[in-house]
């Protein structure tokens, strides 16, 4: 059995999908978060059910990726019920899409969430009323706190079980007939959901299921434009308006029906927005913000790096004098030392106050605060403010920035902003700029990479509008409102992302680390660095950076970790000078994004973008790194 | 009959159509930029920055050349 969860953006969908699948899934308070769908197993009622998660969406119109999933998803896939849940505060436009899973004419259970924002308001929903007026049950529920869902998913399988199908509401005259018309010649075989669902979808214009269709009745196409003259002929706006606006007057006078507006009064909350996007004070609190990130990542990071690398340079020397020797078996005991001291002291002291902060900026509602902000500074470097959403989450990680260029309509804009936020030094660099830059040069230099990192992203940017220029409309998103997130849900998103680095990346860097420690012994490394030697001329560092960076393509953080391998200490500081320090660290910044940022960006973008944006950061990375070796020397 | 542009901030105007292809009339009507649908701007973010708008009670974000297209007419 299936149950398929659907609603529009910020309904609290995926809040609720985390509930019951127990966090595998990321959710956000940002339109498009879940741009692929996630299933999971539940029980309900002693089944097990698959539960699957979809984007969400607005309209089934399948306007952008997103929604064309969804689409093809709910037509193609066998689903016993759908559980569609709308946002108490924003029932017109919620029901709107209600109305329109309807007419797929599967088993539906329409949950109706943040029943306690809804009272905040002072709005009042009558859920039974709602439910007789369509047919269909109603749920109350409040998913972030877990109210209301067991309820709600014992209820779908009862009528998934009893297979209740929907009637959905008539249009008017004139629609019903051409729809009734063009289903017609639907063939019921050929679709799981009912004709005139089909008809419906015809009557919008959906290329896809025209083209499906035209296959068996090549005649398709002509009946579609007759029904369309006969429409436009009675009325003079296009047939996919026609009934659009209808399911919107329909969700309105359901709403009126069933909705009070009881007396509200102005909360500090609703006035928030007057200071955090005011025209002058809204920047300042930006800048506040993201500097009281930024010093509470590296105040958390260094108060515990320093013990822990302490301890760990003590037990590696304790181990190689126990060992009595430089054999080959105390090499690859120290590697796995430096491996794991790595990943303890290095990365997870900065990755988990980063990945809190960022789930909680997310989850506030903060975010989309930040593009509205930034969508002018964002055109001069050809974008517009929704690309600061795979900017910012490029932060955590490159790999869910990625996916995120989703959200943009335009091909070319999803290229460069997947070709730009490769370059925004994620939590691995992060570990990387601190651990480094900022431990043994400084806390100034470490800002300093990450504005002069920002400076060349935006002349990047400039230089690839010039032979591309920006063609797409602008910023279209939708302004969630504030949301206090509970310390579960924050927590247990940054966990997710956390057990990655735990479970998938940790156990590459300790095994690259022995590795290297085996390679050194052997004197392999000598080769490699050798071959890149004109290389690290050029920048001027010293030459056993080669086989490190070779490394740093795998993971971000290994071309800093290895380097311990590389020059047989972790006091980096007796090896490499503040600017050797510097320049590698912009260049570690910048080339070639790691193994799995480009394996998404194939698989989002295509094989062609991915050679592309690797063969450009490495050029950005030489430059970049030059004209920091210049720059130093001139200061 | 005016674009959203030549709005003043805080007042309420009417939607009369979205010029500028049927890709960008479908995003839109998903927000709730209907013909007759009511839309106040509630504030506009400097150099020439996006709107924000209060659409059938929700917000939403415009860039410039989205706004642009949106023809609209003063609720009398």
């Amino acid at each position: 059995m299936r149950f398929a969860l659907i609603g529009q953006p910020n309904c609290g969908k995926s809040t609720l999908f985390n509930q019951v699948a127990g966090y595998r899934a990321e959710t956000g308070n940002f339109a498009g978060t879940t741009v692929t769908f996630t299933e999971t197993k539940v029980r309900v009622l002693g089944d097990v059910v698959e539960l699957v998660d979809l984007p969400g969406t607005y309209t089934l119109l399948a306007t952008n990726p997103a929604e064309r999933v969804v689409l093809d998803y709910l037509i193609d896939k066998p689903v016993d019920a759908i559980i569609n849940v709308v946002d108490a505060t924003h029932l017109v436009q919620g029901l709107t899409l209600t109305l329109e899973l309807m007419e797929l004419g599967r088993p539906i259970v329409l949950v109706i969430n943040m029943m306690d924002e809804a009272k905040r308001q002072g709005l009042k929903v009558d859920g039974e009323a709602l439910s007789e007026a369509l047919g269909i049950p109603v749920m109350p529920m409040i998913a972030t706190r877990g109210q209301g869902i067991r309820e709600a998913f014992s209820q779908t399988w009862h009528i998934a079980h009893q297979n209740k199908l929907p009637q959905a509401p008539a249009y008017r005259d004139e629609i019903e007939q051409a729809i009734l018309a063009l289903k017609g010649e639907v063939d019921k075989a050929d679709f799981p959901v009912s004709r005139r669902a089909i008809g419906i979808k015809l009557l919008e214009g959906d290329p896809n299921l025209t083209e499906q269709v035209s296959q068996k009745v090549p005649a398709i196409k002509n009946l579609v434009q007759e029904q369309w003259d006969k429409l436009c002929h009675q009325s003079s706006v296009q047939a996919v308006w026609l009934i659009a606006g209808e399911r919107q007057r329909m969700a309105r006078e359901l709403t009126e029906k069933v909705t009070t507006q009881m007396e509200t009064h102005l909360t500090l909350r609703d006035r928030l927005d007057d200071y955090l996007l005011h025209p002058f004070w809204g920047y300042v609190f930006l800048l506040i913000i993201l500097a009281l990130f930024f010093y509470g990542v590296y105040g958390f990071g260094t108060w515990l790096e320093t013990p822990l690398l302490n301890f760990f340079n003590n037990l590696d020397t304790v181990v190689l004098t126990a060992m009595h020797s430089n054999g080959l078996l105390a090499q690859v005991v120290s590697g796995a030392i430096q491996g794991i001291s790595g990943g303890l002291a290095i990365v997870l002291p900065y990755l988990v106050p980063f990945l809190i902060g960022l789930g909680f900026l997310e989850d506030i509602g903060y975010l989309t605060r930040i593009a509205f902000l930034m969508d002018a500074l964002m055109h001069r470097i050809g974008l517009h403010g929704k690309a600061i959403v795979p900017f910012i989450l490029g932060y955590g990680c490159n790999v869910p920035a990625i996916m995120s260029t989703r959200i943009m309509e335009d091909k070319r804009d999803r290229f460069l902003s997947a070709a730009l936020s490769t370059m925004v030094p994620c939590a691995a660099r992060l570990a990387v700029i601190f651990g480094l830059v900022a431990f043994y040069v400084g806390p100034w230099a470490a800002l300093g990479i990450y504005i002069y990192n920002l400076f060349v992203i935006a002349i990047t940017g400039r230089i690839i509008t010039h032979f591309l220029p920006e063609d797409s409309p602008g910023l279209i998103l939708e302004m969630p409102v504030y949301r206090l997130p509970t310390l579960k849900t924050v927590t247990a998103k940054a966990w997710f992302r956390i057990r990655e680095f735990i479970f998938e990346a940790w156990p590459v860097l300790i095994i690259g680390s022995i590795v290297l420690a085996v390679m050194n012994f052997f004197s392999v490394t000598d080769y490699i660095n050798t071959a890149l030697q004109p290389f690290n001329w050029l920048l001027g560092l010293p030459k056993q950076v080669g086989t490190p960076l070779v490394f740093g393509i795998f993971r971000k953080e290994l071309s800093m970790i290895m380097l311990a391998q590389a020059f047989g200490t972790s006091n980096y500081a007796a090896v490499m000078t503040p600017h050797q320090m510097i320049i590698f660290t912009v260049f570690v910044v910048f080339y070639i994004p790691c193994l799995a940022t480009m394996i998404s960006i194939r698989n989002e973008l295509g094989g062609k973008a991915m050679w592309a944006i690797t063969g450009l950061t490495v050029l950005v990375a030489t430059l970049a790194a030059l004209a920091a070796r210049v720059f130093l020397l001139v200061i | 009959m005016i674009n959203l542009l030549q709005v003043n901030n805080g007042n309420w105007v009417k939607v009369i159509r979205v010029a500028g292809g049927i890709e960008m009339e479908r995003r839109l009507a998903q927000l709730g930029f209907l013909p007759g649908n009511k839309i106040r701007i509630i504030r506009s973010a400097p150099f020439h920055g996006p709107l924000l708008l209060d659409v059938e009670g929700r917000e939403i974000v415009l860039g410039r050349g989205v706004a642009n297209k949106v023809m609209v007419e003063y609720l009398s």
